[in-house]
């Protein structure tokens, strides 16, 4: 009776995230390739942002951006703008947008759409090299909280 | 190409702000080096860019030989240290080495491998007599099958990079010159198409990195112009030779895309496209790389 109950805690709790969660293709877009409403509803942890940044396998920021208040990350890259004071530069919006399809905001940036599933030229299933059997199989790069958790991080560089 | 010119200024400046900023070194292709094999053989790693490059690259071309690390390049210089003379050696052996249901090797029709092979490498691929557009791994297998009467060997076989290597060896110090009018006029466009279109879920096109970029680093990854003269080369990342369309395959994976094949027509055009690049520069196969 007791594992019934917590069974169905559970299953609400679920049903309560999905719902706030917004999907890529149901993004609100401002015309300046902002995003005023958070993708979850929830704010998102700086922590847990700054490990996304510096995980190959995850955001992988460190690839291209240097990011000056990660002194301890070796080999930060060069090809994008560093990443300190960025709060200061951009607001909470227009970070969220750069995040999520960098192109709707400089339509010829290099940076890759972060929560973004098409349409794009020949999709793969991640790094197999392979074509994914429907599109539906193509997976945002960071989930929409792996998004906010970035967010959140950014929002500290004031300087 | 204006663009992409400007492009490539904006990202110089930054660069070069950032290391005021900073104090980052400056990673532009090394500057106090020469790559002379064995002593010897000079080979020239930057050129002034072909007519067809339309400005590009800027005002010149690199080889790959001038953003790999002291260690690395050095291992080009001497024969001895380069990993790839033992598959240019095996490539030798099956030189002469009779196959297939003619009992033929190459050395019976084709003679002396210097000799003949000679100049090959730089001028690949090219367009047949029957029109189409072939690489030197085409040619090969087409020797193999109907003079031979053997199998045709995979495009990244080892058997196939050993006998690349062994030929393209005979153009090394060669300006690579590839026919870009005439007949490949039409394959040269598709290339040019190709390396330009950004490609899978990350949207990256070769351009992005090897034009606009090179001289950066993504990650501790040092961007080159992304030449292709000195395939198929060692690269110490796979332990392995590695062929043009193998490393082509790489990149298009690495861009979350659905990759070409290997050997098909779209990579032919994008080699075709991506060597006439470099056009100028001297053929380095066997290469070695990172």
């Amino acid at each position: 009776m007791f594992r019934m109950a917590a069974i169905g805690i559970l299953a609400i709790g679920t049903a309560t995230g999905a719902l706030a969660e917004v999907a890529p293709d149901d993004i609100l877009w401002q015309e300046d390739g902002s995003i005023a409403q958070s993708l979850t509803g929830t704010p998102g942890s700086a922590e847990e942002g700054e490990r996304v940044m510096t995980t190959n396998a995850l955001g992988n920021c460190v690839a291209c951006h240097t990011i000056a208040t990660m002194p301890d990350v070796p080999f930060q890259g060069t090809i994008a703008p560093e990443l300190a004071g960025a709060a200061g530069r951009w607001t909470e919006a227009q970070l969220r947008g750069i995040l999520v399809d960098a192109k709707r905001t400089f339509p010829d940036s290099f940076m890759p759409g972060m929560y973004k599933v098409g349409p794009f030229i020949r999709p793969g299933v991640a790094y197999t090299g392979a074509a994914p059997a429907s599109p539906d199989d193509i997976e945002p790069v960071l989930t929409a909280a792996q998004v906010e958790d970035v967010l959140a991080y950014l929002m500290t560089l004031t300087e | 190409m204006l663009l992409h010119r400007s492009l490539k200024t904006t990202t110089a400046a930054a660069a070069a702000a950032l290391i005021l900023a900073t104090g980052t070194v400056l990673a532009d292709p090394v500057t106090d080096d020469e790559l002379v094999v064995n002593g010897e053989l000079e080979l020239a790693t930057e050129a002034e860019p072909a007519a067809h490059l339309d400005g590009a690259l800027g005002d010149r071309i690199y080889s790959g030989w001038r953003f790999r690390d002291t260690e690395t390049r050095a291992m080009q210089k001497d024969d001895f240290d380069n990993p790839m003379f033992l598959f240019v050696d095996a490539g030798l052996e099956a030189w002469d080495t009779a196959e297939g249901t003619e009992g033929k090797s190459c050395a019976d029709c084709h003679g002396a491998i210097e000799d003949s092979m000679k100049g090959l490498r730089a001028s690949l691929p090219k367009v047949t007599d029957k029109g189409e557009l072939w690489s030197l791994e085409n040619f090969v297998n087409d020797c193999r099958e109907t003079r031979m009467g053997a199998e045709a060997w995979g495009w990244n076989s080892q058997q196939m990079k050993n006998m690349t290597a062994a030929i393209g060896l005979q153009s090394r110090g060669m300006p690579v010159d590839v026919a870009v009018d005439g007949p490949a006029a039409p394959f040269w466009e598709k290339g040019k198409e190709m390396y330009y279109t950004r490609f899978g879920q990350l949207e990256m096109s070769c351009a992005n990195c090897h034009e606009d970029n090179y001289g950066n680093y993504i990650r501790s990854d040092h961007l080159s112009q992304g030449q292709i003269n000195g395939f198929p080369l060692y690269r110490l990342k796979d332990q392995g030779p590695v062929s043009i369309h193998q490393r082509f395959v790489g990149c298009v994976r690495d861009t979350r895309g659905e990759t070409f094949q290997a050997g098909s027509q779209e990579f032919r055009e994008l080699e075709l496209y991506v060597a006439s690049r470099g056009a100028g520069l001297p053929v380095e196969t066997p290469a070695v790389r990172h």
